[in-house]
């Protein structure tokens, strides 16, 4: 089956390429960037600020059950084209990864599907390797937590 | 898993990346091999060495010589690392399409 959304990071070049396409009206796409309440519930975060205009800015704040802040982004949008393209910075705080690129591409294919273009530049080779690698980590921790889990309630 | 060395970083050499190319349509000896790069044979031969240690790189005796083919399997282990960061924003844009078919709905 072919794979909806395509991810093309080409060795030794500090940025990768996000392609995904929509059953979607393009306009329907471009609403889901732009509306903050709809853009946490499919990023999962909460959003403390969303200005979606040149020169604008955000803030992406995530809690856990709790209350402990365990994800902060930020960054600011630099062009706002509707319904054709985002140009933004992102960055997680407190994290090592610095500051990221983002070149949204927003595509009308028929009436009802739409092709969203993310290219994201790094500050270098290595911290977009990492970051790449960081949901695999992420996954292998999991597992490993898991088989911690398992492992402690045998004993 | 107890390798040697790290698959990533066997890749990371660029003189690496390129043996990998030349063997990826048909398995070369070493002399072949060599005979594609301005690089000291011993350096070649460190190269394929390291290759074959993380399992990149398979030997194969044909009569009185050895040739090196890839992989596929360990080759297919480092294109799915990124699959997890892929599968990431998948779920993003799959959650993104549901809520807005429903948006749609109650417009």
């Amino acid at each position: 089956m072919e794979q909806k959304t395509t991810i093309n990071a080409e060795d030794g070049k500090q940025e990768l390429v996000i392609t995904r396409e929509f059953d979607l009206p393009l306009e329907l796409l471009f609403t889901a960037y732009v509306e903050p309440e709809i853009v946490e519930q499919w990023m999962g975060t909460k959003v403390l600020k969303l200005e979606s205009k040149k020169h604008g800015s955000y803030r992406f704040e995530t809690t856990d059950a709790q209350g402990n802040v365990v994800f902060q982004a930020n960054g600011v949008i630099h062009e706002f084209v509707p319904n054709r393209k985002i140009t933004r910075t992102f960055e997680m705080e407190n994290t090592p990864f610095g500051v990221q690129l983002e070149f949204l591409e927003f595509d009308k294919l028929t009436d009802d599907t739409s092709k969203l273009n993310m290219h994201i530049v790094y500050r270098s080779v290595a911290l977009r390797d990492q970051l790449l690698k960081l949901p695999f980590a992420q996954g292998i921790n999991m597992a490993h937590d898991r088989l911690q889990d398992i492992v402690s309630k045998l004993k | 898993m107890n390798l040697r060395r790290d698959v990533f970083q066997a890749i990371a050499d660029p003189t690496r990346r390129a043996i990998l190319l030349l063997v990826a349509s048909q398995s070369m000896t070493a002399g072949a091999i060599a005979s594609n790069f301005d690089t000291a044979r011993p350096t070649v031969s460190k190269h394929l060495q390291i290759l074959t240690e993380c399992e990149l790189l398979e030997q194969e005796q044909n009569g009185r010589e050895i040739h090196y083919h890839l992989n596929p399997k360990r080759i297919k282990e480092i294109a799915d690392f990124i699959e997890p960061f892929r599968k990431l924003w998948d779920d993003r844009f799959n959650k993104l399409e549901t809520i807005m078919k429903k948006y749609k709905s109650k417009k």
